[in-house]
């Protein structure tokens, strides 16, 4: 009788397990929390606006707008942003959402991609990753990102820099715990791209990754490298189901 | 890239019903206080003025000084009897100007 | 989780140990306040501040002034002032006689470090009012560089 009770709690909180992930919103003040909360406060919303703007632009050799093909994005668009980094058959490998308009750019405008964190590809990112606001993340189940995803998580827990920092022993070992006064966040990319107060201005997760190289100081790899797709491949399927709250405000 | 405002109004405006201006300035608002990388001085470059004219009445302004911060947002009631063309207007260093007008129509 | 003393020294000396910077002493401070409401004396009360506690960032941080027991139509003007940015001078607001809707105004400040923010709101009949709120302000400790 007693085993079986104790197979029973077994069981029972094996199918209650909490998922105790959570997005860095949950980590931030509330004057914070307010400024992500309202389109009329929110600071990224200016970027939006921007990209909402190149979005009805007609550019390239072939003369043509992202809304020529696409309509409006907050319908055409809504479900794609949880879904990326893709992969991208053309080229072999995964895309950003970044890296996938630029391929649109270049394949069906004619025209030059843009240059990275520009504000003409951050505003068109921001535009299309809002029409998924509040859709949970969804990486697809594609096998041919195996390889990334287990390529990321390795340099996720890989120690790096002079101060020989693993990406895991933060973001997961001491995550909810406090750096200097800030809470240390699980690291989720709920919200790119996001208006960074420390950055005073909009930024792409690559960006933010970038940044935390530099913060164990190590050398931080190049915008639209391998090493940083990987991780962003990782680092999505590890937020899997969690909303997506773009364009986000971060301390 | 041309410079870009958020101005939000209520949807309804109602004769003599104080509503809320609420208005955000892409702007870098570079203080002056600030080193680049080589660790030279970034010199100021901000937005000093901002007004708010109902035809050609101020009615509302800001005097503003390198602790705004950056992309600088303002928020501010009116009350009005009549309707009009509400002109938001920033003037700031390097000769720096930007102009959003709103047409005010009263239910 | 509060912070011990050492923690919140800690945290404030970080910035002395970046470039150094001008900073508002004291007697500028005052100067600036006494610039501000010319030789009317100075009343605390009337006037509240919005502002958290402690903030995470000091780049940007939700400021709001609100006068009470005043009709918006006789409020003048509201001057912000910072203890310790490198000025003092925050932002001075003007309102209109005829069209204000509240005595209120709302803004982002930057904040270098933990200080005081101050507010002086000048009422229609000259008189001067002033509010004053301590700001704890932590700063990014995983430095980009």
């Amino acid at each position: 009788m007693k085993r079986l009770t104790l197979l029973l709690a077994v069981l029972v909180s094996g199918l209650v397990a909490a998922d105790d992930r959570r997005s860095g919103f949950a980590d931030m003040t509330p004057a914070v929390q307010a400024l992500q909360r309202g389109d009329a406060q929110n600071p990224a919303m200016l970027w939006v606006r921007g990209g909402e703007a190149t979005w009805g632009q007609r550019a390239g050799a072939a003369n043509r707008s992202c809304a020529d093909c696409h309509g409006d994005a907050r319908q055409s668009m809504r479900g794609v942003a949880p879904r990326y980094p893709a992969f991208d058959e053309p080229s072999g490998a995964p895309l950003t959402l970044a890296g996938r308009i630029d391929a649109c750019r270049v394949r069906h405008q004619q025209a030059p991609a843009f240059a990275p964190e520009s504000e003409a590809v951050l505003g068109l990112e921001a535009w299309v990753a809002m029409a998924s606001r509040g859709l949970p993340i969804a990486p697809p189940a594609d096998p041919r990102l195996a390889p990334w995803r287990a390529q990321g998580e390795r340099l996720y827990r890989q120690r790096i820099g002079q101060l020989d920092l693993a990406c895991a022993q933060c973001h997961e070992g001491l995550a909810g715990r406090r750096l200097g006064g800030s809470v240390i966040p699980q690291g989720h990319p709920t919200g790119y791209p996001l208006y960074r107060l420390e950055w005073q201005g909009l930024g792409s997760l690559q960006r933010r990754l970038r940044g935390c190289f530099n913060g164990v100081r190590a050398e931080a790899p190049a915008y639209g490298s391998a090493e940083l797709l990987a991780l962003e491949l990782y680092l999505m399927q590890r937020a899997a189901g969690l909303a997506l709250e773009s364009p986000a405000v971060r301390p | 890239m041309a410079t870009r405002a958020l101005v939000h109004l209520p949807a309804v405006l109602r004769r003599g019903e104080a509503f809320e201006v609420r208005a955000t300035l892409q702007h870098p608002m570079e203080t002056g206080y600030r080193r680049d990388s080589d660790g030279r001085m970034l010199p100021r470059d901000i937005v000093r003025r901002f007004e708010a004219r109902l035809g050609t009445e101020l009615v509302f302004a800001a005097d503003c000084f390198p602790a705004i911060a950056a992309n600088p947002y303002l928020a501010f009631w009116l009350r009005l009897d009549e309707g009009g063309t509400l002109e938001l207007r920033w003037t700031g260093d390097r000769g720096f100007q930007h102009v959003e007008t709103v047409a005010i129509a009263l239910a | 989780m509060t912070l011990d003393r050492r923690q919140v020294l800690a945290v404030t000396l970080l910035p002395l140990a970046a470039a150094p910077r001008a900073q508002a002493t004291p007697e500028s401070l005052q100067a600036a306040i006494t610039a501000y409401a010319g030789g009317a004396e100075i009343r605390d009360g009337r006037v509240a501040i919005e502002i958290a506690e402690l903030v995470e960032n000091g780049n940007a941080v939700p400021l709001a002034v609100q006068v009470a027991g005043v009709a918006a139509g006789q409020l003048r003007r509201v001057a912000v002032f910072t203890s310790h940015n490198p000025q003092p001078e925050v932002a001075v607001f003007h309102f209109s006689p005829r069209f204000a809707g509240r005595a209120r105004v709302d803004t982002r400040i930057r904040l270098a470090t933990s200080q005081r923010v101050l507010a002086l709101a000048t009422l229609a009949d000259g008189s001067v009012w002033r509010a004053q709120a301590d700001v704890l302000v932590t700063l990014a400790a995983c430095v980009e560089g």
